[in-house]
């Protein structure tokens, strides 16, 4: 396939997930929409009241870009893991696999497709929490460059996770039991520091901390680790789960008899 | 010239123990209509899926109009369309929607895309649906959409596994109308049928394979023409008291209104007529009592059985 028509079968890949997503927005859009309102509302406004500063901001300024960074990580991840498998499960992903197109331009087509959605879920709850909160952006370049790299990177495991899912059930395993904790251990709704200094250490070995860490910083120009590090830490996980996702798609698993 | 499909020592086994495909090689001509001809499990399925890269074969080549599919795979692919055995659109798509995307795989331009769409899905009586959800079609939509979809690049080759399974009678003589047009206009076509009628009818070629080998491979002539009897029905009015007695025919009784007379291939009815006049039979009809391609796949496959359970017999001893 020369440049031009991979270009175009890339386009096509993201435009049926763009479409897939807006066809159904009930299930994908407007949910976040109403939990983040919801999270705002009780989190920000009633209890967020009494806790009173953290980091220098009021609580609900403090949370709002966790709750977005929150957004976009489970909306990017269920958008491919789900969308894959019903490919895989309907075997309209036969389509793809029988036609020139080439293993990373399928890759690309569908994390494009989640990362459309999880910025696009972003967007929203951005939206949603200038009801609540006056929000402003301290550092476009660190703001924009996560929110890209963070959807790239939960699609591209929610790619993963949708090559060895066998049932519905195994495309909600990870995000119930893995994703949520990890988000809601990640810093979203405290500042680290307010942490014994063992479960601080801790706590830095999880990976979505320093992602909403940074995106804090993004916006409100506070954090409490390394920016630094989060961002080629980032950008090292993208790499490495792109490799794998590829070799698994190259090697037909569970895709292929 | 270079066969439009070539295969050679196609081994697949499966979970390494059950070898589907045991080194088949075949040629398919540019132009040809070809059958593909096994009973169930026979490795027709696994032929395509390997062929079509839906399958990763074990060892062996295919090659589509001279393109290796493993080194030349981009090229090769283009060559080919597919229709399988089993619905393989997403359910919630529209037809339309459907199509234009497998011509998007294809790097088609969104223009080219929607002209093409558009030809197939009217040739295929699909384009007053063409808003509707793949879900909302009839069974017989389903299958000609998934022709649509697989002609929408123009593939020079087109494969089709039991394109006709479950198709009421009148819309899979239009499908073979379909079929024998675009065969017609240059499109080479594969295609595997239980229905041997089909195979009779459509093809010009036809390799039955059975157990993972090719039993046979050679033109449907030459392979009708190794059938030497036939067998015709004869109906009487009224319940049939006896059977005739035919000088050199083996005779047996249908039911009570009709029996059956063997008959060696170019020998005349014109005798089996008179003797029957002259024993007082009175005839009211008459047909072939089975599709002739029929018999002879039963017979090669009953003979392959044969050759396969006294190799195992050996092997056992």
């Amino acid at each position: 396939m020369s440049a031009h028509e991979q270009w175009i079968a890339f386009i096509t890949i993201l435009r049926k997930e763009i479409k897939r997503f807006t066809r159904i927005w009930v299930q994908t859009l407007l949910p976040p929409a109403i939990t983040m309102i919801l999270y705002f509302v009780i989190f920000g406004k009633l209890i967020g009241s009494r806790i009173g500063d953290m980091g220098g901001f009021s609580y609900i300024e403090f949370v709002a870009p966790g709750l977005i960074m929150m957004a976009v990580i489970t909306n990017a991840y269920a958008n491919v893991s789900s969308s894959f498998f019903s490919a895989k499960f309907q075997r309209s992903i036969e389509e793809l696999l029988v036609s020139p197109t080439p293993n990373y331009i399928i890759l690309l087509g569908y994390v494009m497709g989640g990362v459309a959605r999880g910025v696009a879920v972003g967007l929203i709850v951005t939206v949603m929490s200038l009801f609540f909160a006056d929000l402003h952006i301290h550092h476009w370049f660190t703001t924009i460059f996560i929110v890209f790299m963070t959807s790239v990177l939960f699609s591209i495991a929610g790619f993963i996770n949708a090559i060895y899912a066998n049932t519905f059930d195994d495309v909600s395993i990870i995000p119930t039991f893995v994703l949520t904790p990890l988000t809601y251990f990640g810093g979203v709704f405290y500042s680290i520091n307010l942490l014994p200094e063992f479960w601080q250490q801790i706590s830095v070995l999880n990976p979505i901390l320093h992602m909403v860490n940074a995106f804090r910083y993004g916006m409100l120009g506070i954090s409490d680790l390394n920016v630094g590090m989060a961002l080629v830490g980032l950008t090292l996980f993208v790499v490495v789960l792109f490799a794998v996702a590829l070799h698994l798609l190259k090697s037909g698993k569970r895709l292929r008899a | 010239m270079t066969p439009a499909l070539s295969l050679r020592n196609l081994r697949k086994v499966y979970n390494e123990s059950f070898e589907a495909l045991k080194g088949i090689s075949l040629d398919v001509m540019p132009g040809d209509f070809f059958a593909m001809l096994g009973p169930n499990g026979a490795g027709k399925s696994t032929t395509i899926g390997i062929i079509s890269s839906l399958v990763r074969k074990t060892s062996g080549t295919v090659e589509v109009f001279g393109k290796n599919i493993d080194t030349d795979f981009s090229i090769a692919k283009k060559y080919l369309g597919v229709v399988p055995q089993e619905f393989n659109f997403s359910m919630f798509e529209k037809v339309e929607d459907i199509v234009l995307q497998q011509a998007g795989y294809y790097g088609l331009p969104r223009k080219q895309a929607l002209v093409q769409t558009e030809k197939y899905l009217k040739q295929l009586s699909l384009w007053d649906k063409r808003q509707t959800p793949a879900r909302m079609l009839s069974g017989g939509m389903k299958r000609r959409l998934m022709i649509a979809r697989a002609l929408v690049h123009e593939p020079q080759l087109l494969i089709l596994d039991e394109p006709t399974a479950g198709v009421d009678i009148e819309l899979r003589r239009s499908m073979w109308d379909f079929l024998r047009q675009i065969n017609a206009a240059g499109t080479t076509i594969i295609l595997t049928t239980h229905y041997l009628e089909e195979a009779e009818s459509l093809c010009r070629n036809v390799a039955i394979i059975d157990q993972g080998v090719i039993v046979k491979n050679t033109s449907v002539k030459s392979l009708l023409q190794q059938l030497n009897k036939e067998i015709f029905i004869f109906d009487v009015p009224g319940n049939l008291a006896s059977l005739p007695s035919l000088m050199g025919h083996r005779v047996a009784q249908i039911d009570e209104h009709s029996f059956e007379v063997e008959v060696d291939k170019g020998q005349s009815l014109n005798a089996v007529f008179t003797q029957l006049t002259a024993q007082g039979f009175e005839i009211v009809s008459m047909r072939n009592k089975s599709n002739r391609l029929e018999e002879l796949f039963v017979a090669m496959v009953n003979a392959n059985k044969d050759l396969a359970g006294g190799a195992q017999k050996e092997v056992q001893a």
